[in-house]
């Protein structure tokens, strides 16, 4: 406790880099998700081979990852910019599946109606699919958030400064106090993303809340 | 590309303590180990819940929780408490497996309760109408109707304990993760690259093996693999499964 007091600027600092690293990706990855999803979901032959794919970038180690990545985009080995592809990425692997599920899950009745009231198929996307498919897509986006703050922690390795700093710091001390903090920082920031979330999908779907309130 | 090719069939690295058999086996060792922990734990444990609809607020927050929670940050807290108390080489493994086990928990938890309750109440109402009791209807209706999800969370939760099991390196024990940890530090690309290769090459091998037994355990009746419907479900089963039962509710490092 003393030893989070004496550095709260520090952790404030790390936790700050942490939402950025963890953050960004999450916007960027659901950004790249849509057409890759809308891709799956419009051409059948293309679904196995998008989702699949995509679910085989998540098998490769998250330091992994980080290490190599300079060596595809050339960037040097301390850029963060190596942790928001990796991350991206990553969010990528896991929303393109729920995206496709999400505009799957829309009714047909609707589509057709909107293709009847003069809807294009790009306006369709915009206007009618993806307001709809925002809960599935949310619950996709919760997971990858959370998942994102846990894995950016592993970036410390490679000395990326963010929360897991405090951890690699802490363990070459011998001093847990400063993991600790980092692994309370990592939950609380997880929570908090979690929540953003959460208020957002309500701004999305007023249609849900009214359901709520007519049961 | 060609150097990690050349890393990978050079003889050397094939061979003695710390070649890619005994490497691979460590990390089978880690990972096997973690799951069978945590689907001792978590298949009861959501059975339990999805049957009776007990605790299930408990358990998704717990869950969530523990999904939050980062792995590198759990293993080295686990090692500076744990490792003074303990002797040899358990004081690393025993901090690693806890950390795998955490990991693994979740997705394993959300397959077995989400399959459970998703099982089609008409259906239970029938095993309730052929006279069978609650336990009854639990193993021989509500399991075998909730093996697709089931599987698909030890599919997932397997998936990550492999991808996480790298970290086990960082604290000084064996694994895959030795060749991407050695490799960082004399930054060696071409053994960093090849360690990745074989952890992703592991993982898929892992994810193709559990949906062999899923095709196997699960009851045609349900996959709908009679008649015309085979092709598509066949992909389906096959494809990497990621996240289906991580998405009903909402880690790895």
């Amino acid at each position: 406790m003393t030893w989070f007091l004496d550095h709260v600027s520090d952790v404030l600092s790390l936790t700050g880099k942490h939402v950025y690293l963890a953050g960004v990706p999450l916007v960027l990855g659901l950004l790249i998700a849509i057409p890759i999803g809308w891709l799956a979901r419009r051409y059948k032959v293309l679904y196995p081979p998008l989702i699949m794919g995509t679910g085989l970038l998540y098998t490769i180690p998250s330091l992994a990852l980080f290490i190599l990545m300079p060596l595809f985009i050339g960037t040097r080995i301390l850029d963060p910019v190596n942790v928001v592809v990796a991350m991206t990425i990553y969010t990528v692997a896991l929303l393109v599946r729920t995206v496709a599920d999400g505009l799957g899950a829309v009714p047909e009745a609707v589509t057709q109606s909107a293709t009847a009231m003069g809807f294009k198929r790009v306006r369709r996307l915009f206007m009618v699919e993806l307001p709809l498919a925002v809960p599935v897509i949310s619950a996709g986006m919760r997971v990858a958030a959370v998942s994102n703050v846990s894995i950016v922690s592993v970036a410390a390795i490679i000395g990326v400064p963010q929360l897991g700093s405090l951890f690699t710091d802490g363990f070459r001390r011998d001093f847990t106090d400063p993991i600790v903090v980092g692994i309370i920082a990592c939950v609380l920031l997880a929570i908090t993303f979690d929540l953003v979330i959460i208020a957002i999908t309500r701004l999305l779907t007023p249609w849900q809340q009214v359901r709520r309130a007519a049961r | 590309m060609n150097d990690v090719l050349s890393w990978l069939t050079a003889s050397a690295h094939w061979s003695g303590e710390d070649g890619i058999p005994q490497r691979l086996l460590e990390h089978l060792y880690y990972s096997g180990v973690a799951l069978l922990i945590a689907a001792v734990i978590a298949i009861p444990l959501g059975l339990f819940v999805g049957h009776t609809g007990r605790g299930r607020f408990v358990v998704v927050n717990a869950a969530g929780a523990a999904r939050a929670v980062p792995s590198l940050g759990l293993l080295f807290v686990s090692v500076l408490v744990l490792g003074p108390r303990l002797t040899g080489d358990t004081a690393f493994v025993v901090p690693c497996e806890i950390v795998l086990v955490v990991l693994a928990i979740p997705p394993i938890l959300a397959g077995a309760y989400a399959g459970v309750e998703e099982v089609d109440p008409a259906v239970r109402d029938a095993a309730k109408g052929m006279g069978m009791r609650g336990p009854e209807v639990l193993a021989r209706v509500e399991i075998p109707c909730a093996l697709p999800l089931i599987f698909s969370g030890l599919r997932s939760g397997a998936l990550q304990v492999v991808a996480t099991a790298t970290i086990a390196a960082t604290v000084g024990l064996g694994g895959l993760g030795r060749f991407l940890i050695d490799g960082l530090a004399v930054r060696d690309y071409s053994q960093m690259a090849a360690g990745a290769v074989l952890v992703a090459v592991l993982a898929l091998v892992v994810d193709l093996g559990f949906a062999l037994i899923q095709r196997y355990a699960v009851s045609p009746g349900l996959t709908g693999r009679i008649g015309t419907r085979l092709g598509a479900e066949r992909n389906e089963a096959l494809a990497p499964s990621v996240t289906s039962a991580d998405t009903r509710e909402s880690g790895r490092a």
